[in-house]
């Protein structure tokens, strides 16, 4: 078993998404099985190899200049909000201090 | 979550502890545009109109790196006196937060910007080197209103204008040990970082945040304690009260057989107190990994030299020299150098006048109490440097007497005119020249008889009165000293 | 016109001696596509306003006798991972059912600069994370050449409008072998270009290492055609490349005669026996076009799933973040708290292999698990990239299978992800390497399933990958 269903309410929850017991169980099986190919990694040597993070061919970094450009505006910006205010974006009240 | 059930901790119990102290401090950069797109970063806009795909967090939108931004962060690195990597690499920081449009944070992680700079500050005489761990680049989250609309109690607002802001970020060692050293090291870094002209460091625009490191172990003791984060911290004041109630909390609590827990505690300044904040459950698990979006940033020696010779002098060493090349004393130095705007102006004044000593008492007096009279800053001042070191220059030359500068000073600021311009115009000019004088002293003279007598007699005091009415005579274009001189001579 | 078969060079004769207009045409192929679209699904949606806007704009540039462009008139498809401004595009998810975008990606806009006609979004994987698009949250795509069967996935749709003919060309986007596999399932051409040849700015990101925006035709040449008008620096994309881009269709003659062709041992031992003959069919193709086929080794491989879905899922877990009910995506009507807003808009929206990918990426990037996962699979990727850059030396390109079977049924594979995922293994080695690759038809089986050849060249190395993709068209395949 490489991996519980305590972890994957654990990484459920880091990733928010709601599980039902049936979902968890199914997905633990799921994911098990999945890491259990993945432990094929610990075969290979890797010492002293490099990460390869990304496709790099050495580009030059492509910085930008410090001008301003025209922002998408109010009403673009919250065309698609599924609850808004007065030009704002709403969300339940979050509770913090 | 810990109550502060405890005892409040006596002066000798704190005495017997000492505070291990850390900072790290956000400073949001003096950029036009934010640090992955080209919205501006204008304070005070409506709410979500400076923003556009790249820091609304859409789908498919990507970030580009601002060269300003990055310029700007490796000044204040080289001003910390830190080692700029060669090379360093965006990390992306992921946790949800409404604020947080990507649902991830774009930073650096373990190839920051620059690292193992420090910066020296002087307590009581004393100097101290803090240092410092490293300095790298992220974004800014935008702002959550929990309050002000008609459904607050239910709802959250949130403005993103202020997403994607650039900010860097620079972690101390956990080398205070007072709670007036982490101010005295806030101090040094906002005013390098102000000075080079990174940014503006407004704490109440929040463009300076600080939040506290605060451990406690027994004086001699080797190892650290646990510490614990204290955030919130919006003012120099803030940051003092609440290091001081957290060392205090901390130390009554293990006075009273209790033990620090390592958590993020808020400041409230209504109370004074620090809080632990709700279960901030998976808080911590970051999940970090290179940032694939963005290519990693290379700082060649070429770049890096063309910036250090870009830097502006560090007010250190300006204070240095204004103590030796110009003579002043080091409280003056120091008022002078407090701000770059100031230090600059006063060197116009000192090098248009030729007289910097005179510069600095002009500039520290009547200038800084026009400026607070009429709530300006220096860059706003209705006298130039340049018109006030003529004035000042005028004045060393004997062109001018102090009374009228004084005068002249005040037409200048309501009217923006240079010195020579209202001299010429009002003919202000000191008369020193004792030829054109001397009809006045007699004058004076003939028309106070008694005074001349109580002079005669001894009452030498009466002089200034007699001086007094040349002034008046001559409206205050007389030189005082020659006045002065003409009638020791005539009256014996 | 028989607009199932058209191609750019017909459709620009037509329009150039004004045997038809854009418009004509643009009206023309979208009554097509509406009529017989829903026997496959390939398109969620049609975009006739900006069809015929475009259309319009090509034929008053002819008017005015200027030139209309390298794609004047021809009808697009656009995978609906692909941001349009102003069309709804869902990325096949709940979570953006209604998600009407206020800007275009880099490709569209090209796209359109070169006088295509979009003329809708096509159906594909919920995020483009799959490999049949049955993982669609609208439906599934159907197979046009068999349609009990799935097209591949996850740019189904793309793969079955060209195929099916309602498209002359289509965009589509490839991180494992979302555009090579459909190509292969369906009989079409499907092009992956070096990473960073084609900007993704306005591609919904799955996995921002990987993924790639690229072609579907139904010839060498339109692929290339289309690449072309779509490839080059994007300053809004810093991962991509400033290579100059060389005119693709402008295919050299001489054929391919010569050229060292390498063959990976690693990829011929789990062929499925109709596929395998197929491959080998086409591999004595091109020898007697006059290749050297050579067997190469690419010894990695073993680890490339592994390595691939390590991290892909990690970075698509962070890219998948911002779907939270917040800004623009459904939220979920029980959200009385920050917290059950997040979870549930999350848990409701998202079909359950995204969830599945989220999850396994979350968990490897978590605390303790990153050195063993994340940092390890970073390691085998350089192997595997290194491995591809060896064999470049000795071979001008590689020839390979596309996948170890032709298109299966629908239905038939959901039940088991691992399995799902072990296929991908002839595309994802390309993909992780960042090296251009593409599925050409090789032949069919017996039953008529199409299969494709895969060919894939150094980094950059299209022009060689198109000229024996080219010439092994020409050659008509195994036939």
């Amino acid at each position: 078993m490489r991996i519980t269903e305590k972890e994957v309410r654990y990484v459920a929850g880091l990733a928010n998404l709601k599980l039902d017991d049936a979902e968890v169980a199914r997905f633990r099986a799921d994911l098990d099985g999945i890491l259990e190919h993945m432990d094929k990694l610990n075969e290979i040597d890797t010492a002293g190899v490099e990460p390869m993070a990304q496709v790099l061919f050495g580009q030059a970094a492509g910085l930008r200049e410090d001008i301003p450009e025209q922002p998408l505006g109010n009403e673009a910006a919250l065309a698609n909000a599924p609850r808004r205010g007065p030009g704002y974006f709403k969300v339940p009240k979050v509770v913090e201090r | 979550m810990s109550l502060s059930a405890s005892a409040p901790a006596t002066p000798e119990a704190i005495a017997r502890y000492e505070p291990v102290i850390g900072l790290e401090v956000h400073v949001q950069l003096a950029t036009a545009t934010k640090i992955f797109c080209g919205c501006p970063t204008s304070f005070g806009a409506p709410p979500n109109t400076n923003v556009c795909p790249v820091c609304l967090g859409l789908p498919g939108a990507l970030p580009v790196l601002s060269r300003e931004a990055v310029e700007l962060a490796v000044k204040a690195a080289l001003a910390l006196n830190c080692r700029v990597r060669p090379q360093s690499r965006f990390a992306r920081k992921n946790y949800f937060y409404p604020d947080l449009p990507k649902g991830y944070q774009i930073s650096m992680y373990d190839e920051p910007l620059a690292e193992n700079g420090y910066v020296d500050i002087v307590l009581e005489g004393a100097p101290k080197r803090i240092g410092v761990t490293r300095v790298h680049m992220e974004d800014d989250a935008g702002k959550l209103l929990h309050e002000g609309f008609r459904d607050s109690e239910g709802c959250s607002y949130v403005d993103l204008n202020r997403s994607g802001t650039p900010l860097i970020e620079i972690v101390s060692e956990p080398d205070m040990r007072s709670s007036d050293e982490a101010y005295a090291y806030l101090t040094e870094v906002k005013q390098r970082l102000q000075f080079i002209g990174v940014s503006t460091c407004d704490m109440e625009k929040g463009h300076l945040r600080c939040d506290a490191n605060v451990s406690v172990r027994l004086k001699g003791a080797e190892r650290f304690g646990t510490r614990a984060e204290v955030k919130n911290l919006n003012s120099f004041r803030f940051l003092k009260l609440a290091l001081d109630y957290e060392i205090s909390r901390q130390v009554a609590l293990i006075e009273s057989g209790g033990q620090v827990e390592q958590e993020t505690r808020l400041y409230n300044p209504d109370t004074g107190e620090t809080a632990g904040m709700r279960g901030k459950e998976h808080a911590h698990d970051y999940r970090y990994f290179p940032e694939p979006d963005l290519l990693p940033l290379r700082i060649d020696e070429p770049w890096l030299d063309r910036l250090r010779a870009a830097m502006p002098e560090l007010p250190a060493r300006k204070r240095a020299r204004f103590i030796e090349d110009y003579g002043l004393r080091e409280y003056d130095a120091e008022v002078l150098t407090a701000t770059r705007a100031g230090s600059e102006y006063f060197e116009t004044v000192a090098t248009v006048s030729g007289d910097p000593k005179s510069a600095a008492h002009w500039v520290m007096g009547d200038l800084m109490g026009l400026l607070k009279a009429e709530g300006k800053e220096i860059s706003e001042s209705p006298v130039s440097a340049r018109h006030l070191g003529e004035l000042v220059g005028l004045t060393a030359k004997g062109e001018l007497s102090g009374k009228l500068a004084k005068e002249v000073f005040a037409k200048m600021s309501a009217s923006g005119e240079a010195p020579g311009a209202i001299i010429e115009r009002e003919g202000l000019k000191q008369i020193s020249d004792s030829g054109a004088l001397e009809k006045a002293v007699e004058d004076a003279i003939a028309n106070s008889p008694k005074q001349v007598e109580q002079y005669k007699g001894g009452k030498t005091t009466v002089l200034n009165f007699l001086v007094g009415q040349v002034m008046r005579a001559t409206r205050g274009q007389a030189n005082v000293a020659v006045v002065t001189e003409l009638f020791k001579r005539k009256l014996g | 016109m028989d607009i199932a078969s058209l191609s750019i060079d017909s459709i620009r004769e037509g329009l150039l001696s004004r045997r038809f207009s854009a418009a004509e045409l643009a009206a023309d192929a979208l009554r097509f596509a509406e009529a017989a679209n829903p026997e496959t699904g390939a398109y969620l949606r049609f975009s006739p306003e900006r069809a015929l806007a475009s259309a319009r704009r090509v034929d008053e540039r002819i008017a005015r006798g200027e030139d209309p462009g390298p794609l004047a008139g021809v009808p697009v498809a656009v995978k609906d991972v692909i941001l349009t401004k102003g069309v709804t595009t869902t990325c096949g998810s709940k979570l953006l059912a209604g998600y009407v975008p206020p800007y275009d990606a880099t490709a569209v806009v090209r796209m359109e600069e070169a006088g295509g006609v979009i003329l809708g979004k096509t159906n594909c994987d919920e995020f483009a994370m799959g490999s049949s698009t049955e993982n669609s949250a609208f439906g599934p795509v159907r197979n046009p050449v068999a349609l009990d069967r799935v097209p591949g996935g996850s740019s189904g749709g793309s793969a079955a409008a060209v195929a099916q003919g309602t498209a002359v060309v289509a965009l589509g986007s490839d991180t494992g072998g979302s555009i090579r596999q459909p190509a292969s399932f369906c009989g079409v051409v499907g092009v992956t270009p070096t990473y960073g040849r084609v900007s993704r700015f306005g591609l919904t990101a799955f996995a921002s290492s990987l993924d790639h925006i690229g072609p579907f035709a139904r010839n060498v040449k339109d692929a290339a055609t289309l690449l072309r008008a779509i490839a080059g620096r994007d300053v809004r994309d810093s991962t991509s490349a400033g290579v100059p881009v060389p005119d693709y269709a402008a295919l050299p003659g001489g054929g391919v005669k010569g050229l060292k062709l390498g063959l990976p041992r690693e990829y011929l031992k789990d062929l499925k026996s109709e596929t395998g003959a197929l491959i080998s069919g086409g591999v004595d193709a091109f020898q007697r076009l006059g290749c050297e086929v050579r067997e190469i080794s690419l010894p990695s491989t073993d680890y490339a799933i592994a390595c691939y879905y390590i991290i892909a899922t990690a970075e698509a877990s962070s890219n998948l973040a911002r779907f939270d009910g917040v800004r623009y995506t459904s939220r979920s009507a029980s959200s009385e708290t920050l917290a059950d807003m997040y979870r549930n808009s999350r848990g409701e929206g998202f079909g359950a292999e995204c969830k599945r990918r989220i999850m396994l990426g979350t968990y490897v990037l978590s605390a303790g698990y990153y050195d063993a996962y994340y940092l390890k699979a970073q390691k085998a990727r350089a192997l595997i990239a290194g491995d591809f850059a060896r064999a470049f030396e000795e071979v001008d390109a590689i020839v390979a299978p596309v996948s170890p079977f032709p298109a299966f049924k629908l239905g038939e594979k959901v039940d088991d992800p691992l399995a799902m995922y072990l296929s991908d293994i002839y595309t994802i080695t390309g993909s992780l390497a960042g090296i251009p690759c593409m599925s050409v038809p090789c032949g069919k089986t017996a039953g008529g399933l199409p299969v494709g050849m895969q060919i894939l060249a150094t980094h950059f190395g299209e022009p060689v990958m198109f000229r024996v993709a080219s010439a092994f068209e020409q050659a008509g395949g195994v036939n």
